[in-house]
């Protein structure tokens, strides 16, 4: 079962990457991220339980907790700017264009 | 025999609404889909023996995060039509042809069906205890460390949006 | 032996050193009387003082014993690497002794001249500067203990050269004269290095590294005759360059565009002495090559015999004299390639004197009529310039060779070795310098003949001419004196008058030429061969009076009988016409088409500078469209990273 599992957490990985990349919404693009942090939570149950060790279950908790944090602070910021710009269309806010 | 089809059924259902978040264009159904992924990972999670994360699954990340998500989608209450139409840019397609190469060079590489799960594997593996017993002992500066990241973002979260004195930010 | 230290020998040429710094770099232009007394004592003083030292150097090297004549003042080591050293070390044994002494005589007396001859010129400092620098790298040449340092003074001279002789830069004639003087000899200079760098290698393969003169000497015989042969060979070169023998002659008579004391220091007495100095001291290398020898002698005979016949017809008095100077050092060579060092070496010095006075009478004549160098605009100037005449006949009477003037002794012990030594003598190299020596009688008296007697050919020069301050006479009149009496130093043994004092002083250098089989017949040749050279200088002397003493056609009536072999001479074989056709010209066009116009601006301004340029341009340009500020663009990078760390992990 650690393959299928692994496979399942590669694929959704590659799934929340290609949103993050493609789609222009912020929130989309967070909550994509959430689904790469997810593949990366089911990576690490896989391999504990594989090798038998809880260590991996202690990663998981602190993916969790990051993800949490940084959807916090990330929903904050997409806030400030939808009341500074008027959107949260990703592929208009490039003031840092160089 | 038996958690293999459960597997299976869950590893579809995780991919079915992981699509569905990236694709559908009200953020609202993204969302949506996104809590059914999450709901699927917890199944999955129980199933390798991971019950505490399981429940944590739901608990925090179903239970708070996507609230949180949610809350601040209907905040911003976004309308199609202000959502822009989509353009397929060169980075878009770039980005689909690297990600696809990744993903087909790490499913092609996996390692073979050799290793069997560890022996001894005892029932309370993943249970509370045996989590709670490692975090506390071993993994205790991590914990801790951990609990001043989420005071520096909850701080930060509540400073960002607040509105500064002299108007709008 | 070890050599007994004299630690004054350093100020030989540091003193001349010295004057150059103090005039060069203090050196106003249109100096006032007060600056100008200024800048000729302290450059007259430090050759004199090198004088005053050589000649307590000369007493010091007669005080010791024979075999043990060398003194030595090493100031500090130049180069240590390895186990190669080279210091900075000065020599005296007997030949460079005797070089230093006339290089220093010689060259305080011309610079007492200039004083006359440079009055009010704008450069004045410069010119004492530069003449200063030139006595004292001539010195180092001289003095130097080694290759390295030679070839420090070789090429310093070669420099000064070119300073000197286009010391009045603004005319374009006289920069390019002295461009064409340091180019030609450039390339005997690249013989020189050449043969150094041979000379340093081979003895490098057999284990010994070292430019040392005295451990060159010592072990010489390890290296093969090939060898041997091709580093003498490729030092001549460059003494070819250096002393105006054929094929590099061309720039000595270009180089009278020059001051005139600067053409009798530089291109009478000393630079082009230089190559002689080098054969003569590297003598006991050439000793064992037949071939180089042989060359050596060959090259000197023509050379001698060629720029004889060139000076028959020249009309420009600098240019007749620095044609007999190509003549004379081809005497020399003659001599030192037959291995009659001391013989050579013995020339070199008489002819120090007398051309040196020849030069300077010249630039006496020049002086008095308006810088006019064209003897036909002269004539019957021996009465206004008595000094100047007695002088400058004296001096012609010793290029010719006339008893018992210097260079009568010098000439025929050259004569009479080219005849009798025994491995490279022979009658036709004799009849070569004979016929030489006629040559050179008919054109120094046609030159004499024609400056000085008959009728003013230019009435309004003439009555403007006087005789010369006596700056400039008073040296003319010492080295008269030198002409007339050095010549008995070298009173060959045979003679049974007097001892060869100069062979004798420098034997344990240079050896003694190979004997001639003694013997009461073989006296008898020697007077006879004597009695032929006086016969052929009176015979050119009075053929040069038939035809201009009287101021008759003669020498037209020639001119229009022969009217090829006239212009032949007179253009100087159009060997400057054929250099510039075969050489010049192409470099030039080679040079301008391809090495400026496709390498330099091409490839090195545009290909490289700027191309450097642009490349960064351009690439700044597209590197730029990387920062969109499109966070998801970044975002894509970072997969991409991710891609390529997985693969390579992967696929490894």
């Amino acid at each position: 079962m650690t393959d299928e599992t692994l496979c399942l957490s590669i694929l959704l990985f590659i799934i929340g990457a290609t949103g993050f990349l493609v789609r222009r919404n912020a929130i989309v693009a967070l909550m994509s991220v959430e689904l790469m942090l997810n593949a990366c939570n089911l990576a690490f149950v896989a391999f504990s339980r594989q090798l038998g060790d809880v260590t991996g279950h202690i990663y998981v908790i602190l993916i969790m907790t990051v993800a949490a944090a940084e959807a916090a602070v990330g929903l904050a910021l997409v806030v400030l700017i939808f009341r500074a710009r008027n959107a949260v269309n990703l592929d208009e806010i490039n003031l840092m264009k160089g | 025999m038996i958690p293999a089809i459960f597997f299976y059924i869950l590893a579809a259902s995780t991919v079915v609404f992981a699509l569905g978040v990236i694709s559908f264009g009200s953020p609202m159904y993204s969302a949506l889909c996104l809590i059914g992924c999450l709901f699927s990972i917890a199944g999955i999670f129980a199933l390798q023996s991971a019950q505490l994360l399981a429940v944590l699954q739901v608990l925090v990340y179903a239970g708070a995060i996507m609230v949180l998500l949610l809350f601040v989608i209907m905040l911003l209450n976004l309308s199609p039509r202000e959502l822009g139409p989509a353009r397929v840019t060169r980075r878009k397609v770039l980005g689909s042809y690297v990600l696809a190469a990744t993903g087909i060079l790490l499913l092609t590489r996996l390692p073979g069906h050799g290793e069997p799960p560890a022996p001894g594997l005892g029932n309370d593996f993943g249970s509370i205890e045996t989590v709670g017993y490692a975090l506390y002992t071993e993994y205790l500066l991590p914990f801790e460390m951990v609990s001043l990241l989420l005071l520096a973002a909850i701080i930060g979260a509540v400073l960002l949006t607040r509105k500064s004195k002299g108007g709008g930010s | 032996m070890e050599p007994v230290v004299f630690p004054l020998l350093r100020w030989i040429p540091a003193l001349p050193l010295i004057g150059f710094l103090i005039n060069g770099l203090a050196a106003p232009a249109n100096p006032s009387p007060w600056q100008t007394r200024r800048i000729h004592w302290v450059a007259c003083l430090a050759p004199f003082g090198a004088l005053v030292i050589s000649i307590l150097a000369f007493l010091e090297l007669r005080a010791l014993p024979a075999e043990a004549r060398v003194l030595n003042d090493t100031v500090f080591t130049w180069i240590a690497s390895g186990g190669f050293t080279a210091k900075l070390s000065f020599t005296v044994d007997p030949l460079s002794s005797v070089m230093t002494l006339v290089v220093t005589c010689v060259g305080f007396l011309i610079h007492v001249y200039s004083v006359g001859y440079m009055h009010g010129d704008r450069s004045y400092a410069r010119y004492f500067s530069f003449l200063n620098l030139f006595t004292a790298m001539m010195l180092v040449l001289v003095l130097g203990d080694n290759l390295l340092l030679m070839f420090l003074g070789w090429e310093g001279v070669g420099l000064c050269s070119y300073f000197l002789i286009g010391f009045w830069y603004e005319d374009p004639e006289k920069a390019s004269a002295g461009m064409k003087a340091f180019v030609v000899n450039r390339i005997g200079d690249f013989g020189f290095l050449l043969g150094i760098f041979l000379l340093f290698w081979s003895l490098g393969q057999q284990g010994i590294w070292t430019v040392d003169f005295q451990d060159i000497r010592q072990y010489a015989h390890l290296l093969s005759p090939a060898v041997v042969t091709a580093v003498c060979l490729l030092l001549f070169l460059g003494a070819m360059g250096k002393s105006a023998q054929i094929p590099l002659y061309v720039w000595l008579p270009d180089a009278m565009a020059g001051p005139t004391p600067v053409s009798a220091l530089i291109h009478a007495a000393t630079m082009v002495t230089a190559g002689v100095y080098m054969v003569a001291r590297m003598g006991f290398l050439y000793i064992t090559s037949d071939f180089a020898m042989q060359w050596v002698t060959w090259v000197g005979a023509l050379t001698a015999v060629f720029a004889a016949t060139i000076g028959l017809c020249q009309r420009d008095i600098k240019k007749i004299l620095a044609y007999s100077t190509v003549s004379q050092l081809g005497y020399m060579f003659v001599a030192v390639g037959l291995g009659a060092y001391a013989a050579g070496i013995f020339h070199l010095m008489t002819h120090a004197f007398f051309k040196a006075l020849l030069f300077l009478g010249a630039g006496s004549v020049m002086h008095a009529m308006g810088n006019e160098t064209d003897i036909f605009k002269m004539g019957a100037l021996r009465k206004k310039m008595p000094w100047t005449f007695w002088t400058f006949l004296i001096a012609t009477l010793a290029i010719c060779g006339f008893p018992p003037l210097s260079g009568f002794f010098s000439k025929d012990e050259i004569l009479w070795q080219a005849y009798a030594a025994p491995r490279h003598g022979s009658l036709g190299l004799w009849l070569v310098l004979w016929l030489g020596a006629g040559i050179t009688a008919f054109y120094m008296f046609r030159l004499v003949f024609v400056t000085f007697f008959g009728r003013p050919r230019d009435t309004h020069l003439h009555d403007h001419a006087h005789e010369s301050p006596p700056a400039m006479t008073v040296p003319l009149a010492l080295l008269g004196v030198g002409a007339l009496s050095v010549g008995f130093l070298g009173i060959p043994d045979s003679w049974h008058v007097a001892h060869n004092l100069f062979e004798g002083f420098l034997a344990p250098v240079v050896g003694r030429p190979e004997h001639v089989p003694h013997g009461e017949h073989v006296f008898l040749v020697e007077m006879i061969f004597i009695g032929l050279s006086i016969l052929a200088a009176t015979t050119g002397t009075l053929l040069a009076a038939w035809m201009y003493l009287k101021d008759g056609t003669i020498p037209q009536r020639l001119a229009q009988r022969f009217p090829r072999v006239h212009d032949l001479l007179v253009h100087k074989y159009y060997v400057d016409e054929i250099y510039d056709f075969l050489l010049v010209t192409p470099i030039r066009r080679g040079s301008r088409k391809i090495l400026w116009k496709i390498v330099d601006a091409g490839f090195l301004d545009d290909g490289l500078v700027n191309g450097a340029g642009r490349f960064f341009q351009a690439s700044a340009r597209r590197l730029r469209r990387l920062q969109t500020g499109d966070v998801p663009s970044y975002a894509l990078g970072m997969a991409l990273g991710v891609l390529a760390m997985i693969g390579f992990l992967l696929l490894k």
